[in-house]
């Protein structure tokens, strides 16, 4: 048994020195799948490593990964014990996917569901085009960040470069740090109990637990740029 | 796409090994730009008044002895060595200007890639790997030096459209982006005297950080001009005859990561091509901010 309580069976390794990324998502698209945990070692910063996962396995990433690492993933538990290259966790559905490192840009893209955890700092358009899914950022998100973001919710426990939230819809955003500048149609609202309780609760999730919820700051959506106004009608 | 890599040697274990070190993050980005690749390199500096010009012959096999020939006559060859059908390395007596004036005036055919006193530039339309091969890059020693792999979009596939560009004394640069103000700032710097041998994008932003050089800006200066007057995407990686420096646009669009230890700093589109470096596993990593000039040697800011 290992300190997970597996027995070694259950622990299937990939060496990416030799076997392709693409033979790991070959094994993770089976939704029958016994083994729990995969370990891939060597990724040596390769792209589309645990893509398109979709059973409740656990694919543990010893190093930095490339681009689009655990994109799509489905209920697997996905950790990256290094950094993570462009697209990390884009269009996720469900599951989770934890960062150890830093992410680079556009991190959480389009992500529907889960959650992705990022223990360093991500680099811009973090949780662009969000459309349901969870993102938590121990340290600081770069410009750009949750672009036109529809639903789900970010939170950050650092600072925030310019344009935070461009013509934003209905995701909610956390921030501790400062703000370098709000984009089109992005406002600060304030903080009620159940936003303090939302925030603890993710923090929670993303296992941050040395955060004090009442120095967040709530950010959403105006809504004056994405409702038709009569008033506007000549500029169509 | 595109693929840029750039490495600046701080022990002399790296600077005797950077060919293979170049050429190892060089085939690394070959995915990103599978239709050319070309590479500069900084190493054994000619004395005052000499100059090391890398000629390139674009169309034919041209019959380099005749060449050396007729620079010898005209000029004084101090060492030559033939890279290949293509490509050769001519050390002349004299400087840049007069050597380039006179390559112009009798041997029209003849590109000059780079005119300096350490750098040399071999660049081909072919696959990364393939060229590495050919140019024999492993085998290569210097100081510091660039590299690219081309996904042509802005103009078409020849070793002329092929990076590095230098049209500036010892100082060259390598892009990932494509510019889009690129033929009236053309147009304006020839106004101001520059030369430029094509219509790429990419030439244009080395005639640009050349004519701030030229006017006495330092090479930081010279980039921060950049971002005034460049519209387009870029991520930059740019030599000088002591000197490295990365720039990114503001809005950061094309990738760009960065690594540093104690025998070297390295900068690549993507971390698998830091990851062949000795020591990548333990080096300081980041990925460089938008609109921030990051440099090194004597191109660094004055602390």
């Amino acid at each position: 048994m290992t300190a997970d309580g597996l027995t070694a069976e259950q622990i299937v390794t990939f060496d990416l020195s030799e076997a392709k990324p693409r033979e790991l998502n070959a094994v993770l698209h089976d939704p029958d799948i016994t083994s729990a945990t995969y370990r891939v070692i060597n990724p040596g910063g390769r792209h589309s490593i645990a893509v398109g996962a979709v059973a409740p396995v656990s694919v543990d990433i010893d190093g930095h990964a490339g681009y689009y690492c655990a994109g799509m993933n489905q209920l697997a538990h996905v950790r990256v014990r290094g950094n993570a290259g462009t697209g990390v966790a884009e269009n996720m559905m469900s599951g989770t996917v934890v960062v150890e490192g830093d992410a680079s840009q556009s991190a959480g893209a389009t992500a529907r569901g889960g959650l992705l955890v990022i223990e360093g700092s991500a680099s811009a358009r973090c949780g662009i085009s969000l459309k349901g899914a969870d993102i938590v950022v121990r340290g600081s998100i770069g410009h750009m960040s949750a672009f036109m973001a529809q639903t789900g919710r970010i939170v950050v426990c650092g600072d925030v470069g310019e344009a935070l939230g461009d013509s934003l819809y209905e995701a909610r955003i956390y921030v501790r740090g400062s703000v370098k500048s709000l984009g089109a149609d992005c406002v600060e609202k304030p903080m009620r109990e159940e936003h303090v309780a939302e925030v603890a609760e993710l923090l929670q999730r993303a296992g941050i637990d040395d955060q004090d919820t009442a120095d967040f700051r709530r950010y959403g959506s105006a809504r004056s740029l994405y409702h038709f106004n009569v008033d506007d009608a000549q500029a169509y | 796409m595109c693929g840029i890599v750039g490495i600046y040697s701080k022990s002399p274990a790296v600077s005797d090994q950077l060919g293979r070190h170049l050429s190892d993050m060089l085939v690394q980005m070959g995915d990103r730009g599978p239709d050319s690749a070309g590479i500069a390199i900084y190493r054994d500096p000619v004395a005052d008044g000499l100059c090391k010009l890398s000629l390139h012959a674009p169309d034919a096999e041209v019959d380099w002895d005749a060449v050396i020939a007729e620079l010898e006559s005209a000029l004084g060859v101090i060492s030559h060595r033939i890279v290949g059908p293509q490509h050769a390395l001519v050390a002349v007596a004299a400087d840049a200007a007069t050597a380039q004036v006179h390559l112009a005036a009798t041997l029209p055919a003849l590109a000059v890639a780079s005119a300096g006193s350490t750098i040399e530039i071999y660049k081909d339309a072919i696959r990364p790997a393939e060229f590495a091969e050919r140019f024999a890059l492993e085998r290569i020693s210097g100081t510091h030096a660039l590299g690219h792999t081309r996904m042509a979009t802005e103009s078409k596939v020849t070793t002329a459209g092929s990076h590095p560009f230098s049209t500036g004394q010892d100082v060259c640069l390598v892009h990932n982006g494509s510019l889009s103000n690129h033929n009236r700032l053309r147009r304006q710097l020839r106004e101001q005297g520059m030369a430029f041998q094509t219509e790429n994008d990419t030439e244009v932003a080395a005639g640009y950080v050349a004519w701030r050089l030229r006017d006495g800006a330092t090479l930081h200066e010279a980039l921060e001009g950049c971002l005034e007057d460049l519209d387009g995407f870029y991520t930059f990686a740019v030599g000088t005859r002591d000197g490295f420096a990365v720039l990114r646009d503001p809005i950061a669009c094309k990738p760009a990561i960065m690594a540093e230890t104690d025998d070297w700093v390295a900068m690549a589109s993507e971390y698998r091509a830091l990851a062949v470096l000795p020591g990548a596993d333990e080096a300081r990593l980041w990925e460089p901010e938008p609109a921030t000039v990051y440099s090194w040697g004597s191109a660094a800011v004055p602390s």
